[in-house]
């Protein structure tokens, strides 16, 4: 990695943010309280670089600065922290071109070369201002290697011949649509895909009892048509079945305010009559081991505190 | 074992530690000693160097000590108390492994290196790393980086323990300096090579482990082997910091500072330490003599010939002025000469001062010690500046103020004190806000010096007293009220007595040209422009403003050159030693006027110092107390309210601080290098002004 430095020539003395984007700016500052709005500076560095034509210049990281509060130095140990910002002019299609193992593997040196011999060394301006590159390390699109970014969009499954003719269409002022340049969606396989074919994964004719090799045989009681046997690794004891509670649908509370409560224990717990506060706050040791039992939760009530919490849910509706 | 002791088996030694220890600290208790480059106990700690690995059995990797805080330590699966090593296999091959990482990109220039003899690196080399480098590609080198005057950069060096940058950050409180860029790019700079604007840059020199950030004055001056050191006080404001004078021959070479926990801790400001350099220029170093209108080289007896001829007129046409500089001995021998001569004109205060002339010496100290601001829950600064008056108390208010909650306010010029305070006031007007500070448990109100020498300064010193009492200032066990003076010589003489005799004149008075002779101790910031006619008998060691307008000039000795007594704005008696020989024929301040009274024919009692400071102690005995600050001791003489004269004049603000920083004195006016801190600053100040 070559040393970074503003090129404070190009730089100029001004800048300023794009009307545009003090929206942006509004949203990113609204994610942190006021006191620690310095936390934004990195989307507010790249909201600058993209206003600054795609490079962050000294006026541009002071302007950052200026608006979070920062001493200058803090900004600038970021900005050059991160290689994503640019502190020198970078043409109005900045490639960058992914050469970590995946994308080398599959050729990426190749697209170098073309780089080279299309744009020059890296960082280099063609003479219209129209394109510049750099090698970035991998970019996650290793399925669709070689592969480069092109200002925001990626450009996949290149090769050599491709690639220059993209080169050659942005350079012409001629837009090209990223995405893959072979025949497939997205990151699918080649010409389509080539396993899960068969239809009935999909329309639910497969969904059939799933027996694991080693559980005890489910014991099936032959009064009883035979439902579809549970596959829990936890021994469930059923017990008598709790006291059903009519509930009118208004005091039904919102069982999820209790920490270790989720929608489907919601589920769950209504469907063993449990719907209100006053009711969890009730329930007794034998009433305890029940329910965990139903929950497949041994020891989760405890832990988590459901009794303590529900009284004080119930002291809260009380007040309320 | 109470709850916040945790305990801890460090090289088969069981040991308890308080549970926020870190584990070097725990490892240093039990006797060990941990290798470290980042580290440092007055800074944040970063974790960065490695060095300080130790072997906590059972853990997978070397643990950084200095990163883990002991009471997040898990005991052993059998309870018993975590099990550390810090000597051993293990360990050594990790410490050795990490110092080779250090070393691969560090250039072998100790030779050239004026870190070399003082370096932690080198030291920790030869103790923890390998005999020989594997290590045979290309090293990385680094620009050289600008940081101003003071901070010579090899930036090669440096191994990234970011010591200066937290210190700059920490407690500087000037975010100056950085790490930019990473990995092996990484560099420590300022922002775009600004030169570094805190009064505390020097310090980063200390703290620098290794040979990245050195003196640039000092550069290639010498070895610290060569050097003889000498432990003394700075004069160069009232806090009388510790230092350690590095001498080579007769030669100042350099001035670092000591540890002192109550004063400066271990922090410097960059006038004290830099000053150096005006030591071996401008200095007087015989008797001049003004013979038909030109100063001219003279003998002692010349010299005492012409101060006979000078000081046998009237008394009251004679006065005696002591200056900023000026140590205890010689402000006493001076005021005990003028006494024996009847003469009642005498000050050591600037024109318009009208403070200290009668009263308890609490009325013109500053009372609350410095390390009492760690205790303040605020701080009311009247017109005073402590980052010009007394930079290294401002670093510690900005730490009181950064980790202790301190509430700062401020009455007079809104400068940048690098901590934020509450501005109740430009001028005396601000006053009138202080009485609603009173939800405080321990306030400390602080009025500088410049105060006092407004017209109305006593009626504004009565003010705040008044306001002092009325908010809890004052209250048992807590002076919070005082003085900040800008002055080392200041309080001592104040404790000797010089001030104005019965119906004698003050400064302002003695330099409007009424005397027949005036004997002036230093005293080179005065305005001595009044002085029409006065013959002046200039007594300093620095040819400045004052030996420019004398008639008979008697060099003395400089705070470097003699062992002399100086009381901080604290009311701390402490002495200097001498670590070099005056220059020339010049002689300690009190010798002189001893010798002078003898060839008045009013000869001193006393035939050394010790004699004359046994006399001293006799006379007020806290000068006995070498090193002792009263502090909370003065509350009772701070509760009887102080007589002011007169109303704050309330149109008047509090001006900015008169004269510049670096410039404060003449042994700095005479120095190259703050000649060169005061041009920066002053460029500095005009760009911003011109924004």
């Amino acid at each position: 990695m070559a040393l970074r430095r503003f090129d404070l020539e190009a730089g100029g003395t001004d800048f300023s943010f794009a009307p545009e984007t003090e929206d942006k700016i509004a949203f990113w500052l609204g994610k942190y309280p006021s006191e620690k709005k310095r936390s934004a500076v990195i989307p507010l560095l790249w909201l600058a670089q993209k206003d600054n034509a795609g490079w962050l210049s000294e006026p541009a990281m002071r302007a950052v600065a200026d608006r979070l509060e920062m001493p200058y130095i803090r900004v600038y140990e970021v900005a050059t922290f991160y290689t994503m910002f640019r502190l020198r002019p970078v043409g109005r299609h900045h490639i960058q071109l992914c050469g970590t193992t995946p994308c080398m593997l599959r050729g990426a040196h190749d697209l170098k070369e073309v780089c080279r011999d299309r744009i020059g060394e890296p960082f280099a301006i063609t003479d219209d201002a129209r394109l510049s590159w750099e090698e970035v390390e991998c970019l996650g699109a290793c399925v669709n290697a070689p592969m480069v970014q092109i200002n925001d969009y990626y450009y996949e499954d290149l090769t050599p011949e491709r690639f220059a003719s993209v080169l050659d269409q942005l350079r012409n002022g001629v837009d090209v649509a990223p995405g893959t340049f072979v025949d497939r969606q997205r990151s699918a396989p080649l010409g389509g895909a080539t396993s899960l074919l068969d239809a009935g994964l999909f329309d639910g004719s497969r969904l059939a009892q799933a027996h694991l090799p080693n559980l005890p045989e489910p014991v099936t009681d032959t009064a009883q048509p035979a439902a579809p046997a549970r596959t829990t690794l936890i021994d469930v004891q059923p017990g008598p079945p709790p006291e059903r509670v009519e509930t009118a649908s208004e005091r039904v509370d919102d069982l999820r305010k209790i920490k270790g409560i989720g929608p489907k224990a919601v589920t769950q717990l209504q469907a063993l009559g449990i719907y209100q506060f006053a009711q969890i706050a009730a329930w007794s040791p034998a009433d305890v081991s029940r329910i965990e039992a139903a929950l497949s939760g041994a020891g989760r009530v405890g832990r988590e505190d459901w009794i303590a919490q529900a009284r004080l849910l119930v002291q809260a509706n009380k007040e309320a | 074992m109470s709850n916040d002791q945790f305990k801890l088996n460090i090289d088969g030694r069981d040991i308890d530690v308080p549970r926020h220890y870190t584990l070097m600290q725990a490892c240093e208790a039990a006797g060990a000693e941990i290798p470290r480059f980042c580290y440092h106990e007055r800074l944040s700690v970063a974790g960065n160097c490695r060095m300080c690995l130790v072997e906590w059995q059972g853990a997978p990797k070397p643990i950084a000590s200095c990163a883990q805080t002991v009471g997040e330590m898990r005991p052993n699966p059998d309870g018993t108390a975590p099990v550390i090593r810090t000597q051993g296999d293990y360990v050594e091959k990790a410490r050795s492994g990490v110092m080779e990482f250090l070393l691969i990109n560090h250039p072998l220039d100790c030779p050239i290196c004026d870190q070399g003899g003082e370096c932690d690196l080198q030291d920790q080399a030869v103790a923890y790393g390998r005999s020989g480098s594997r290590y045979d590609l290309n090293k990385r080198a680094v620009e050289d980086k600008n940081m101003g005057p003071l901070v010579k950069t090899i930036m090669t060096r440096c191994i990234q323990c970011t010591r200066c940058v937290r210190f700059a950050a920490e407690v500087a409180g000037v975010e100056e300096l950085g790490m930019i860029s990473r990995g092996e790019s990484a560099e420590i700079t300022t922002y775009l090579e600004h030169s570094l604007t805190s009064e505390l840059s020097g310090n980063v020199i200390d703290l620098c482990p290794v040979g990245a950030l050195t003196s640039k004055p000092y550069a290639y001056n010498a070895r610290p082997w060569e050097l003889r050191k000498t432990t003394s006080i700075d004069v160069m404001d009232a806090m009388g910091s510790a230092i350690r004078v590095d001498a080579k021959g007769n030669a100042v070479m350099r001035i670092l500072p000591t540890v002192n926990e109550e004063v400066n801790e271990e922090w410097l400001s960059d006038k004290s330490r830099f000053v150096w350099d005006g030591l071996a220029r401008q200095r007087l170093d015989t008797p001049y003599v003004r013979r038909d209108g030109r100063l001219s080289p003279a003998s002692w007896g010349e010299a005492f010939v012409a101060v006979k001829d000078a000081l046998s007129g009237r008394p009251e046409a004679i006065g005696f002025i002591a200056g900023d500089l000026v140590e205890v001995e010689q402000a006493k021998a001076g005021l005990d000469l003028a006494r024996r001569l009847a003469v009642q004109n005498t000050d050591c205060r600037p024109a318009g001062a009208a403070y200290g002339v009668d009263g308890p010496r609490e009325q013109y100290l500053l009372n609350s010690s410095f390390m009492a601001v760690e205790e303040a829950d605020a701080l009311i600064l009247i017109g005073c500046n402590p980052r010009q008056d007394a930079a290294v108390w401002n670093a510690r208010i900005r730490k009181a103020w950064l980790w202790n909650d301190l509430k700062v306010h401020l009455i007079g010029d809104p400068v940048d004190l690098t901590y934020d305070y509450d501005h109740l006031g430009t001028g005396p007007e601000g006053l009138a806000a202080l009485d609603t500070l009173s939800g405080a448990s321990r306030p400390m109100i602080v009025v500088g010096e410049d105060v006092l020498l407004r017209p109305d300064g006593q009626a504004i010193l009565a003010a705040a007293h008044a306001a002092a009492l009325n908010i809890g200032a004052i209250q048992d066990g807590w002076a919070g009220f005082g003085v900040l003076h800008n002055a080392a010589g200041r309080v001592g003489a104040l404790d000797v007595g010089f001030v104005p005799g019965p119906g004698g004149l003050d400064t302002a008075g003695m330099l409007s040209g009424k005397l027949d002779t005036l004997v002036l101790m230093g005293g080179d910031e005065l305005d001595l422009s009044g002085l029409g006619t006065t013959k002046v008998i200039y007594i300093g060691h620095h040819g400045d403003a004052g030996a420019a307008r004398a008639d008979i000039i008697l060099p003395c000795a400089a705070y470097t050159e003699m062992s002399a007594t100086y009381v901080n704005t604290e009311g701390r008696v402490q002495m200097t030693r001498a670590a070099v020989e005056p220059k020339g024929e010049a002689r300690e301040g009190w010798a002189i006027f001893r010798a002078m009274s003898d060839s008045l024919g009013h000869t001193l009692p006393y035939d050394t110092a010790d004699a004359l400071r046994e006399g001293l102690r006799a006379e007020r005995p806290h000068f006995a107390g070498l090193g002792f600050a009263p502090a909370e001791a003065g509350v009772e003489a701070l509760r009887a309210p102080m007589a002011g004269t007169g109303t704050p004049d309330l149109a008047v603000p509090f001006g900015a601080r008169r004269g510049d920083f670096y410039l404060t004195n003449p042994i700095a006016r005479a120095s190259k290098t703050m000649a060169e801190c005061s041009l920066q600053h002053r460029g500095l100040e005009t760009a911003v002004a011109a924004e």
